[in-house]
């Protein structure tokens, strides 16, 4: 376990050095009271910092934009549907994906704390977890779409999914236009986090690299 | 509880900014906190529920002022002292001055691998109540411990969706009455019943409602 003191005190001084000191005893006292394990701690850090990411949810949206039948059984039980893929971990019983049309654009939020599917997307960026963002995104989607730099058509129906429970929420995205012929792995290199957030759209093919 | 944590619809708060190439965390002490976090959940310590109302009960003024991890953090320590796994002073002095109590699991090493999201379906009690298409009016409560009805959308009409079965219920869990077993459903409203004739008509919004949220409309 490592505490990078000097590198953790460039942004907010004291402050931070406050926390540092307060959760250097709190780690401290739980692991003298045999609660915790520290090296299981740096193994779950590590774990948030290298295997957890918006790629594991890149990757499902792919291939449910290439198979059909698949694209069929993740929208009737995620949860089952991204287990077939094997690349993930169990990603718990409550996985729900919901699919955006040329009728319909979905945004997820949670209001009340930060719910957020982190097997598919990894840690929810800071802005999710904001009170500009949970305030707005159930009254205003729309201003927090323009915050993103994304206008959709006036009669798009924009639909909000409150994550008020433990159910989870991953959106599909639909498939840009000029990727016909595409491989999964190309198509994924399309998928940004904020697309399965809804906050964001895929990537234009044309910028691809 | 009413207050500040529940922020569905508040104004004032300004643009959501978001930060450019974000760490996953930014300072050591924020990885360390979450690991905690999921460590002591693993172990049995309590349930995410009594976290989540561990933060609802910061002062209004602490939980806005305090970032992600720090609310965390003052969570943490709230229900490590309350529920007697370390006292105020051992916290203080940084260092146990007696042994631990007894958990059912410790989560090491060999076990970071396998570790998931937990379920949290329940054997149901009793049949269910609402059938997708049914028409609800959520229930006008203002309970003064951890709820998941926000306040934006008590007292409305809605539409139940979907149900997802039998859960554990938040609002019993995080007060240790058990996991009370509900029905869960998703229910959908118009964004002109939330917030008025003004809003947006294109808007639809769903919460994840447990059953005693809502009556029949």
């Amino acid at each position: 376990m490592t505490h990078d003191d000097d590198h953790d005190h460039h942004d907010h001084g004291s402050e931070l050095s406050e926390m540092q000191l307060r959760v250097r005893a709190l780690e401290t006292v739980l692991t003298e009271k045999g609660y915790i394990d520290p090296a299981a701690l740096d193994a779950i850090v590590e774990a948030c910092e290298t295997k957890i990411g918006p790629r594991n949810g890149a990757v499902v949206v792919a291939r449910a934009w290439t198979d059909p039948a698949f694209k069929q059984a993740l929208l009737a039980d995620a949860t089952k549907a991204v287990a077939t893929m094997g690349h993930l971990n169990r990603v718990g019983d409550h996985l729900i994906a919901v699919e955006n049309t040329s009728k319909r654009h979905n945004m997820i939020v949670c209001t009340l704390c930060s719910c957020y599917p982190w097997e598919v997307l990894g840690l929810p960026p800071v802005w999710y977890k904001s009170a500009p963002y949970r305030a707005r995104a159930v009254k205003d989607p729309r201003g927090v779409l323009a915050d993103f730099g994304v206008i959709l058509p006036k009669d798009t129906e924009i639909r909000v999914w409150d994550s008020t429970a433990e159910t989870r929420f991953i959106v599909l995205p639909m498939r840009p236009h000029g990727t016909e012929g595409w491989s999964e792995e190309k198509l994924a290199s399309l998928v940004t986090r904020d697309s399965m957030i809804g906050t964001g759209l895929p990537k234009n093919p044309k910028e691809a690299s | 509880m009413d207050s500040v944590h529940d922020m569905g619809g508040m104004d004032g708060f300004g643009r959501v900014e978001v930060e450019k190439d974000e760490p996953v965390f930014h300072a050591t002490w924020e990885g360390r906190v979450l690991a905690m976090q999921r460590a002591m959940g693993f172990a049995g310590a309590w349930h995410i529920d009594h976290a989540r109302f561990a933060q609802e009960r910061l002062p209004p003024l602490t939980y806005l002022g305090a970032s992600y991890y720090q609310r965390w953090e003052l969570a943490m320590e709230k229900n490590v002292t309350e529920r007697g796994f370390a006292s105020p002073a051992e916290l203080e002095a940084g260092h146990a001055q007696g042994p631990g109590k007894a958990l059912p699991r410790k989560l090491t090493l060999d076990l970071v691998p396998g570790l998931s999201r937990s379920t949290f379906y329940r054997q149901q009690q009793g049949a269910q109540r609402f059938q997708p298409g049914d028409r609800v009016r959520t229930k006008n409560i203002h309970p003064a411990t951890h709820t998941r009805l926000p306040r934006y959308a008590r007292g409305k009409l809605g539409m139940v969706e979907s149900c997802h079965g039998c859960h554990m219920y938040p609002d019993s869990v995080a007060i240790d009455h058990g996991d009370d077993p509900q029905w869960l459903y998703t229910v959908v409203f118009d964004g002109p019943e939330l917030w008025g004739p003004g809003s947006d008509p294109t808007l639809k919004i769903s919460i994840e409602a447990f059953e005693p949220y809502l009556e029949p409309a």
